[in-house]
């Protein structure tokens, strides 16, 4: 089941969808962080897979039972990953863990983290790509398909996909760059 | 400015795999339901028999408790008992 990454609403949008009690916007917005909450978990703290799960499921609870504090709708990101940062914080330091580990490295997890936000932000590029472009690169880059797999899945000649993930790969960084080169005033 | 090559993109795109399809549905699902799960599991952890009739069908006890048993609710369920 391949999750949309084509233009949607804003994430200050589906906030504001999620307040009115909008359960497509609630979905939307989990399937848009899910990835990020997903990540802190295991790669900035390396929890094992039933404790990520653990914080996934309190970050995403804790956001639909505290988004009325949300301040500005813009913010949800920097929120969601504070509020997950916390909770893998909170679980590593919780007296009834079983399996007692090093002090987390704070250091290292927000090193982690800059890094995943960064990646959040290349993936937030996919979206204005063609859904070709999107689908190659996220079953290439984030799914880890093999060019067969690829292939069969997309009916697509093999031997063109290295082809076409380069290309795409050149238009999201033109993307990119163009975002960093602002020609108009930014949203941000 | 942030300059990016092919290799530095494929990097940070395989940084965000997707999470788990499971995970995904629960999170969507368990907030409508949470208040129902948290009474059901705080009862269930004071009454030893009722815990005994819950993990013994944890879909009627869902329905009894006015929840619709979707699989990663009662997936989710399962799991709080266990601890």
């Amino acid at each position: 089941m391949a999750e949309s990454v084509a233009a949607t609403p804003t994430d200050a949008e589906l906030v504001a969808g999620c307040r009115k009690g909008d359960p497509e916007a609630w979905n939307a917005l989990v399937e848009r962080f899910a990835r990020y909450v997903s990540a802190i978990a295991t790669q900035a703290f390396r929890l094992p897979a039933p404790d990520a799960e653990d914080v996934f499921q309190d970050v995403f609870a804790r956001v639909y039972e505290r988004l009325d504090t949300l301040r500005s709708d813009e913010a949800i990101r920097p929120w969601i990953g504070q509020l997950t940062r916390n909770c893998c914080l909170d679980l590593l330091r919780s007296s009834n863990r079983v399996v007692l580990v090093a002090e987390p490295d704070e250091q290292l997890a927000d090193e982690v983290i800059a890094r995943l936000d960064e990646a959040l932000d290349v993936r937030d590029g996919l979206a204005s790509l063609g859904p070709e472009c999107r689908d190659i690169l996220d079953r290439f880059f984030c799914r880890d398909e093999s060019y067969r797999t690829i292939s069969g899945e997309l009916q697509i000649p093999a031997g063109t996909i290295a082809s076409r993930i380069s290309r795409c790969l050149g238009q999201l960084r033109s993307e990119l760059e163009g975002r960093n080169h602002p020609t108009s005033s930014s949203s941000e | 400015m942030t300059a990016y090559n092919e290799e530095r993109l494929g990097e940070l795109l395989r940084m965000l795999p997707p999470a788990p399809a499971g995970w995904v549905t629960a999170a969507q699902e368990l907030p409508f339901a949470r208040i129902q799960l948290d009474a059901l599991v705080e009862r269930a952890e004071a009454d030893a028999a009722f815990r005994a009739s819950v993990v013994d069908d944890l879909e009627l006890a869902l329905r009894a408790a006015g929840v619709e048993p979707k699989p990663a609710i009662v997936d989710h369920l399962r799991k709080r008992l266990a601890r």
